[in-house]
């Protein structure tokens, strides 16, 4: 086994286990800062990751591990979310009554799961790194320990958490059962002669369901909008992002690596149908909400729909687009709760009306949430627009017995303007009187917005290269 | 050339809204300038313009080669017109902007983006760069009507005009995408030369040609106020800003219109003869029921609004025509309509901006007190009847001896129609200059001031505009003629096709 593969893994995890530590001689002054350097530490890392090769796919731990093109892109993915979520931490860090150090350990230790699912080739990796994950984030979720909606969300996550998994090892277990094999390389060879045996499907499709959990697709998404609000908005910005992009990986991994062909073939009807549903039901439960947070959290049901899309298109161009459509997400995302972070921090609401007039309080943080609402929306020239063309082309180019899935999708987009562009409405221009109160800003978060909202023009306005990327990352997926 | 007609909005606008605060006189100031360079350089490009030199002042770069993506803007006879009356618009909605008094940075630099995408979008020769550009004004739109618009009802057209919008847009799109698949894997691009070309040599199989003309022809109808699809169009013009009604008006609705003629008549020929008579049948919507609708307008710009989605059915009727007389008509109106559309919301603007309504019984007697805005107005309404002497006449002629010489079916009801809206457009154009030019004054008509110096200069030259190419109307069909004579002989291979789905361009000639 080659240690060295996992070279990136080692920096983050050791890195969580020695800022453990830290913790325990820095004085409480001056906690807070220990953020930065955790920041730093991750920086570092995604610079190391330009000089790991992943041209060819390299395996460890008896084939559970592979490093390949998709897993590195993912991996940096992974470690540029994390920067972000840690530089709003640092600025959040003041709502926590204790614990600031380990807030920022577990972020590690999270991210260390998202690192390791990028890679997870076998059924004993996808499981280990998936609780890795969840399990960090049944802490991170209730991290407010003094407010009741935090602890709610903490255990909204922890019972449906532990419900998905629990569902997700039986899959693995009637999967390994039937099939004798652990490993997806395996599988994918052994599991010709299994299309029709029921106790495998089962077992696939209960993984689907897990995973489908943490992509909070429907019917699997019940916990998103309660969480999404409950949580402190480190953590939120960190589920919508990290965790869903794990989910996103396995899934990928699992239906185009593991999985013969024959049988996702037959799925794509439900894949189809799943994607479709959650478009909907996201984007019209979305309609009505006042929390900002909760809103966000119905948009990201209906995003995750967006990019089953691509899942449903079975096709090197459709799960490209997931890799372009999720690296757009990542600033947009960030950006929305860079900004809901600092408003809820210095309001103390994350109600439409707190941002009443923001562009008078502050016009980047106006800019930039309008910015990733349009983002989200869909409307060029950011990331959002060349995402979703790059989707609805991936399922046109399936024929026919796609055009309803479009059909749906453009109908989910049209319902989502009007709550997205409520939001830039509740900024702009409302009936409610301001109170010209200015909001402070310190130069981390500044810096992090100016990332975020330049991302999104980026990846709107110059696609060729990250689509490059994301393009050849899922070569290594068999269609 | 051309990329610098869309960059320098777009630099401009980026450079107003990095502006100091300090300094509240300056987002105006880069405005006009950028607009105003704009507008000298479509002169220049209008006047150096060879009416036999095909595609000219071609620019390409490569943008996303994988998937055949490049940046590439021209103009030919179709589109130099429209690129012209665009700037001409875009300067003069600049100029009359005066009244923003609120937030000026926002505005002037939304007004900029918005100005970039549209002539972006009418010098693009890629499908994708097309769309690209024409949702660029979509948000722009929505926040200047939010925050700077007016009436009660903002709120709620704001929303409307996005969400239809973006409805036609992306059934559009999805159109556009499904044309893009058509093309064989190996040398599939967005560009509209290659692809006209490609699918003149190789027509695609009727049943999708249908398909993908229906989703074009309804996608950018709805961007045209295409009836039934036109209710967002008074409504949003009544609450936008004045520059913004404008330029959405007189420019952005026309880009529907032009990429029918300049996608889906070519590429898509057997699908034309297919879905042409019923966009014949839908404009007698146009023509007559927002006629008539705009003939019970009480408010100004309800009148206008009505009216500018009546004139909309003269370019449909072109269109469906399918004759070289009537597209090259529908071209000229769409261009004479944009700067009498222009004028008139730039017109109504300033009244509001003076009366604080535009009720239309309470404006009376608008020539004694406003004597250059009256005079104006009159023109403008003039125009919008259809009087010789002005571009929209020479236009709106063609198009019905286009549709008269077709042989669409039911020609002679929908030639009728027109007539009939043009008889429904003198009626409620001349009761609007009886009512509001020459009735006694309204109330408090003592403290209307009339538009001086400065203020008058954008509307004499829309109207000089519109007063040139209308006595002249060669010097816009003579370079619109050999563009559309291609596109209507592309287009009417289809005849042929319709018979034999794969008939080859030479063969289908042939026949006629």
């Amino acid at each position: 086994m080659n240690a060295s593969l996992l070279s990136l893994e080692w920096m983050i995890l050791g890195g969580g286990l020695v800022f453990l530590l830290l913790d325990l001689w820095t004085p409480a002054g001056k906690k807070r800062s220990l953020g930065y350097a955790a920041a730093a530490l991750v920086a570092v890392t995604l610079v190391w990751s330009f000089r790991v090769d992943a041209s060819t796919p390299q395996l460890a731990f008896n084939d559970g591990y592979v490093l390949d093109a998709l897993a590195l892109f993912f991996k940096r993915f992974f470690l540029i979310a994390t920067i972000g979520v840690l530089l709003m931490s640092v600025d959040f860090a003041d709502q926590f009554q204790a614990g600031i150090g380990e807030y920022y350990s577990l972020i590690l230790f999270a991210l260390g799961g998202m690192m390791l699912a990028a890679s997870a080739n076998d059924f004993t990796m996808l499981f280990v790194s998936i609780e890795l994950i969840t399990v960090t984030f049944y802490v991170l979720t209730s991290f407010l320990r003094h407010k009741t909606p935090s602890l709610e969300a903490g255990i909204k996550y922890l019972i449906l958490g532990a419900l998905s998994s629990g569902v997700m090892v039986y899959g693995i277990a009637l999967v390994f059962g039937s099939s004798g094999t652990m490993k997806f390389g395996e599988l994918a060879e052994k599991a010709a002669g299994l299309t029709h045996q029921k106790v495998f499907l089962i077992g696939a499709l209960f993984l689907v369901a897990g995973l489908a959990f943490k992509i909070s697709a429907f019917p699997f998404h019940v916990w998103t909008p309660d969480v999404y609000e409950g949580s402190p908005s480190p953590t939120t910005a960190f589920l919508a992002v990290g965790s869903k992009a794990a989910g996103f990986v396995l899934l990928l991994r699992f239906l185009f690596v593991a999985m013969p062909h024959a049988v996702v073939a037959e799925w794509s009807r439900v894949l189809m149908v799943m994607s479709g549903v959650t478009i909907l039901y996201g984007n019209l439960c979305a309609i009505p909400q006042r929390s900002l947070k909760r809103l966000l959290g119905y948009s990201s049901i209906s995003n995750g729909g967006y990019m089953l899309l691509g899942v449903a298109a079975m096709s090197h161009e459709g799960s490209t687009a997931v890799l372009y459509y999720l690296s757009g997400y990542l600033f947009t995302v960030l950006a929305g709760f860079l900004v809901i972070s600092i408003v809820v921090r210095q309001l103390g609401s994350d109600d439409l009306k707190a941002i009443a007039g923001l562009h008078r309080r502050s016009p980047l943080l106006a800019t930039a949430l309008t910015l990733a609402m349009v983002s989200l929306a869909g409307v060029p020239p950011l990331a959002g627009f060349f995402g979703k063309f790059l989707l609805l082309k991936s399922v046109l180019e399936q024929g026919s017995s796609y055009y309803w899935l479009m059909a749906v999708a453009v109908v989910g987009v049209v319902i989502s303007i009007s709550y997205y562009l409520g939001v830039v409405r509740a900024i702009y221009w409302s009936d409610r009187p301001i109170e010209p109160k200015e909001l402070i800003l310190g130069a981390p978060m500044r810096i992090a917005l100016y990332a975020c909202v330049l991302g999104m023009l980026y990846l709107g306005l110059f696609p060729n290269f990250t689509l490059e990327l994301a393009s050849r990352a899922t070569g290594v997926l068999k269609f | 050339m051309l990329l610098a007609l869309i960059l320098i909005p777009l630099l401009a606008a980026i450079a107003v809204a990095l502006s100091p605060r300090t300094s509240p006189a300056l987002p105006r100031l880069l405005a006009l300038a950028a607009t105003g360079a704009t507008f000298v350089i479509s002169v220049m490009l209008f006047l150096r313009f060879d009416i036999a030199g095909g595609m000219q002042f071609e620019q390409t770069m490569a943008w996303v080669p994988s998937l055949g993506l490049r940046f590439h803007v021209g103009v030919d006879g179709l589109n130099i017109g429209l690129v012209l009356m665009g700037c001409i618009v875009a300067f003069a909605a600049t100029a009359v902007s005066w009244d923003i008094q609120r937030d000026e940075k926002g505005f002037y630099s939304l007004l900029l983006a918005m100005i970039g995408g549209i002539l972006g979008a009418f010098v693009s020769q890629d499908l994708f760069w097309l769309y690209f550009f024409h949702e660029l004004a979509l948000i722009p739109t929505f926040l200047m009507i939010g925050v700077w618009g007016r009436g009660e009802d903002k709120n709620y057209a704001t929303f409307n005009i996005t969400m239809y919008l973006t409805l036609g847009a992306l059934i559009a799109l999805s159109g556009l995408i499904l044309l893009y698949l058509q093309m064989p894997l190996a040398d599939r691009t967005f560009d509209i030369q290659a692809m006209t070309k490609h699918f003149q040599l190789h027509p695609i199989a009727a049943g999708d040609q249908n398909l993908i003309f229906g989703l074009l022809m309804f996608g950018f109808g709805i961007l045209v106020s295409l009836w039934p699809f036109h209710t967002w169009a008074p409504l949003g013009y009544g609450a936008a800003p004045t520059a913004n009604a404008m330029l959405h008006a007189g420019v952005l609705k026309k880009f529907g219109l032009y990429g029918l003629i300049r996608i889906a008549l070519p590429m898509l020929p057997a699908g034309s003869q297919r879905w042409l008579p019923v966009l014949a049948l839908l404009c007698m919507g146009n023509l007559v029921y927002c006629g008539w609708v705009a003939m019970r307008q009480r408010n100004l710009n309800g009148l206008i609004g009505n009216s500018s989605v009546a004139h909309m059915g003269f370019c449909f009727l072109g269109i469906a025509s399918l004759t070289l007389v009537g597209v090259t008509g529908a071209v000229l109106v769409m261009i004479a309509h944009g700067l009498l559309a222009a004028l008139s919301f730039g017109l109504s603007g300033y009244l509001y901006s003076q009366t604080g309504t535009l009720d239309i019984p309470r404006l009376g007697g608008l020539l004694r007190r406003l004597p250059f805005i009256g005079a104006a107005l009159m023109i403008a309404l003039f125009a919008g009847c259809g009087v010789p002497g002005f571009a929209n006449f020479a236009g709106e002629l063609m198009v019905l001896f286009g549709a008269w010489k077709s042989g669409v079916t039911g020609h002679w009801m929908v030639v009728a129609a027109a007539w009939a809206g043009l008889i429904i457009g003198a009626v409620y154009m001349l009761r609007a200059i009886r009512n509001m030019l020459h009735c006694p004054e309204a109330e408090g008509a003592g403290e209307w001031i009339d538009a001086i110096g400065s203020r008058r200069w954008p509307y004499a030259l829309l109207i000089a505009a519109l007063v040139l190419f209308g006595v002249a109307p060669g010097l816009l069909t003579d370079a619109i003629k050999p563009s559309a004579e291609a596109i209507v002989k592309m287009a009417s291979s289809g005849k042929a096709n319709a018979v034999a789905p794969a008939a080859p361009l030479l063969k289908a000639a042939s026949t006629h």
